[in-house]
């Protein structure tokens, strides 16, 4: 393997990452804040499909990513209803979503673009926009380092840097602000919040509306810049990947970057193992190569990282009166 | 200014069917302690809550220094300068001691000047009171004294000037507590008011300026504590009943059918919650626990039952040792002839959207006339539930409306017909009456006489003194897990009101 194949197979599980980091960022406020997020694909996919919509009527990719944004923090609110305000089961809810979701992104879709459920190809405008470092060019001839910096860490979109900033930037206001430390008690006793003088409601309202921002970019990410327009099922469960980064990484928002990171190389094997000839897995079968991710989940799932110790009181509605 | 830190007018509180605070006034003089004693169930932790703004009064008034208060919330009555210590503490077990002091009270969006802050004030107060605690220590490695501590310091560094402890010893050993009782009184001396929730007379007459009297939801009596005595307020706590009267001739105790051999228990905690406790109980006698709720009572019944396992001890069952500190195994306890009755029949006792043919029969569904393969005989089940229905006179006669829809004493009855028709060698009976009315009290009462007649081994705990010292033939009274004495039951109930609190113990322990 030249030191070529190795930056493109990292510029890609930079690429194919950049969703799961969102995601599980997303799933990360709203599980830290004790409400179960399992209808991440769900909103990932309606916000695919709104900023692909939205990008190709109004040619704007900020309108786009404003209404993935949009509809993204939407569909949070309503499980946030279901399973705050209505105390209802979280994982009935979040499924919800996502049949609503897979099938509601289709109707609209021919209904209003006849494209059997795709939306139109985006021009240029409408798409995300890629930003190229400063001194890509200049340094592009030099050995290793080169390529690294032009290809690998230059050239990619707008959205992928912010990904990657959320990471520090999450876990700062996670454990430097007041919004995370509260954010971390309504997870795990909520009683102590309440008692402390703090809405335990508003609380989570706040950290599902988090949530759904960030799903909403990782959406927008699918439809407008790895692809070019909407197409049925384009999350193709990613959300569910990220939901078991977000597990697997303990719900830490470093471990996040570190698992999306490695999902997303495994990833990016499968893909790249499809268009060439890699000298160790010739002999193994692309789907072989494309079930590692969702394998290797279940193996280190199952039990091979430890215990995963989740927020306390996730998943359980906060009842005051006896 | 007034001379109250808090006066309570009128309040009234509801929780469905249980009225847990009937009409209770409550007048708490600034810079004392002020102590609410009552049992379990009374309703002190409910006035309190409501005094926290965790509970909303249906109707009533709070006044703070004499001021009428709003208390909607908890923030609202931080601001009002009230602080509470919980029962089950309001910590955040993975979060430091400081996180948790300063949760709430932040003072900036980003946490570095706060604190920075937060650990001098931390310092200061651990200083002024005494109350050493390492503020980067994790809560849930911390004993629980400690974590007492930190609710404590979480209250001052609120500034709270009035603070309300609930049952602040219950998780606590006796040197933990006389710390806490000196941290208490630092506290009133800096003029800060005190409220001390127990069911313990001991800390009352120990550290109290006053102290009011709860029972059954109302306040039945406030006494300067110098004032009184400990047997006035056993009297007060506990109540004068009506003693129901129940025909019984004379107890023909035959051989030894539970035996009970230096049985501890501890919760998941691990504080213990049963104490080395042994007794007998023979064939045809009725032999009853008495005490306040809390005391152990529940866990050593649900150990001989086989629903809790012990942590050392034996119990030996018609002669026949029963392996109690394994994992339990209740229908075992049942086929070697052990009925029991448990104390909460919604929790326990019934499952509440089942029929009452289906509960009826509920952990005797194995057996043969029930159905002779893995189906169940409907008809035979409905039967045999019929048949319990006009023997236990339970209404409405309908075999077949769901458990939740009968009162309370047919629920009861249902449970009781249930386990009693099963001709068991050992019955052991958890608050045979609770909830029930009178009526049907009497007729339960009537059964458990008649199986001590058929020469059965009777076991009963309840918290009502009159139905054990009516129906028992010995009685043992339990306080903090340990046996505090055994009387027989024409013991007055002064007598046994003193053991309750505990108050010999106290004695032996002074001497």
């Amino acid at each position: 393997m030249d030191t070529n194949t190795i930056v493109v197979l990292l510029q890609s599980t930079i690429r194919v990452s950049v969703p799961l980091i969102l995601t599980a960022l997303a799933g990360l406020y709203a599980e830290r804040s004790g409400v179960v997020d399992i209808g991440l694909e769900g909103k990932m996919l309606a916000a695919a499909f709104a900023g692909a919509a939205t990008a190709a009527v109004t040619g704007s990719a900020i309108t786009g990513i404003g209404a993935a944004m949009l509809v993204s923090v939407a569909l949070s609110l309503v499980h946030g209803y279901a399973s705050i305000s209505q105390r209802g089961d979280q994982v009935v809810s979040g499924t919800a979503i996502n049949f609503i979701a897979a099938g509601a992104t289709v109707i609209l879709g021919q209904a209003w673009f006849q494209q059997g459920g795709r939306t139109p190809a985006l021009s240029a405008d409408a798409r995300l926009s890629t930003y190229k470092l400063p001194g890509a060019d200049a340094v592009r001839d030099v050995p290793v380092l080169g390529p690294v910096y032009s290809d690998l860490l230059s050239g990619h979109y707008l959205l992928t840097y912010f990904a990657f900033a959320m990471v520090p930037i999450t876990w700062w206001v996670l454990y430097r602000t007041r919004f995370g430390l509260r954010l971390r008690a309504v997870g795990e006793n909520p009683g102590a919040v309440d008692t402390a003088g703090i809405s335990v409601v508003r609380m989570r309202y706040l950290a599902v509306t988090c949530g759904g921002l960030l799903c909403g970019l990782a959406g927008a990410y699918l439809s407008m810049a790895l692809a070019n327009g909407f197409v049925k099922n384009m999350s193709a469960g990613r959300g569910f990947i990220a939901l078991a980064a977000l597990v697997f990484a303990n719900w830490k928002p470093k471990n996040i970057l570190l698992t999306c990171l490695l999902f997303g190389f495994l990833d990016a094997l499968s893909i790249y193992s499809q268009n060439a000839e890699l000298p160790i897995m010739s002999s193994i079968p692309d789907q072989a190569i494309q079930a590692l991710p969702y394998i290797l989940t279940v193996i280190l799932l199952a039990g091979f990282i430890g215990k995963a110790s989740p927020p306390k009181a996730s998943g359980v509605p906060y009842v005051k009166e006896r | 200014m007034s001379d109250f830190a808090i006066e309570l007018k009128g309040i009234d509180k509801r929780f469905g069917a249980v009225h847990a605070n009937k009409n209770i006034n409550l007048k708490v003089a600034k810079g004392t302690i002020h102590g609410i004693i009552g049992e379990n169930g009374a309703g002190k932790s409910t006035l309190m809550s409501i005094l926290y703004g965790f509970y909303q009064a249906d109707s009533g008034e709070i006044f703070i220094s004499g001021q009428k208060a709003n208390i909607k919330d908890s923030k609202a009555a931080i601001s009002a300068g009230i602080g509470m210590v919980h029962q089950h503490f309001m910590l955040v077990e993975n979060f430091s001691v400081l996180e948790n002091i300063m949760l709430g009270a932040e003072e900036s969006a980003i946490l570095t000047k706060g604190i920075t802050k937060a650990r001098a004030e931390l310092k200061r107060l651990e200083e002024q009171y005494e109350m050493e605690v390492d503020p980067d220590a994790i809560i849930e490695e911390l004993p629980v004294g400690v974590q007492q501590r930190v609710e404590i310091l979480k209250a001052i560094y609120r500034k709270a000037d009035i603070l309300i402890l609930d049952e602040p010893t219950g998780v606590l050993t006796p040197a933990e507590a006389d710390h806490l009782f000196r941290i208490l009184a630092q506290l009133k001396e800096q003029g800060k008011t005190v409220i001390l929730i127990t069911h313990k007379l001991r800390e009352i007459m120990a550290i109290t300026d006053e102290v009011s009297v709860m029972r059954r939801g109302e306040m039945v009596a406030t006494r300067k504590t110098a004032e009184t005595s400990v047997e006035e307020l056993a009297e007060l706590m506990v109540g004068r009943r009506v003693l129901l009267r129940v025909e019984k001739g004379e107890a023909s105790p035959g051989d030894v059918k539970l035996s009970v051999r230096n049985l501890t228990v501890r919760d998941s905690r691990g504080v213990t919650m049963v104490d080395n406790v042994s007794f007998d109980v023979r064939a045809g006698e009725i032999v009853g626990i008495a005490g306040v709720a809390g005391n152990g009572q529940s866990e050593l019944l649900e150990a001989i039952a086989g629903m809790r396992s012990a942590t050392s001890g034996t119990v030996t069952l018609s002669g026949q040792p029963v392996d109690v500190t394994g994992p339990g195994d209740p229908a075992d306890m049942r086929k070697r002839g052990l009925a029991h009755v448990p104390e909460d029949r919604h929790h326990t006792g019934l499952v509440l959207k089942f029929e009452e043919a289906e509960n009826a029969m509920l952990g005797y569904h194995g057996d043969r006339k029930f159905g002779q393969s893995f189906l169940l005989d409907v008809e035979a089940v409905r039967k045999d539930a019929m048949e319990k229905i006009e023997q236990y006179d339970i209404r409405p006669p309908n075999p077949r409306l769901k458990t939740a829809n009968f009162s309370g004493g047919n629920q009861q009855k249902i449970v009781l017909a249930r386990e009693m028709e099963r001709n068991p060698d050992v019955l052991i009976i958890g608050q045979p009456t609770r909830g029930v009315d009178v009526g049907a009290i009497e007729f339960i009462h009537k059964r458990i006489i008649e199986m001590r007649d058929q020469g059965k081994a009777i076991l009963l705990v309840s918290v009502e003194l009159d139905e054990i010292r009516s129906l028992s033939d010995r009685i043992i009274v339990m306080f903090a897990g340990r046996i505090a004495g055994e009387r027989n039951p024409d013991a007055s109930e002064g007598e046994l009101g003193l053991l309750m609190a505990g108050v010999e113990n106290k004695l032996e322990a002074a001497e």
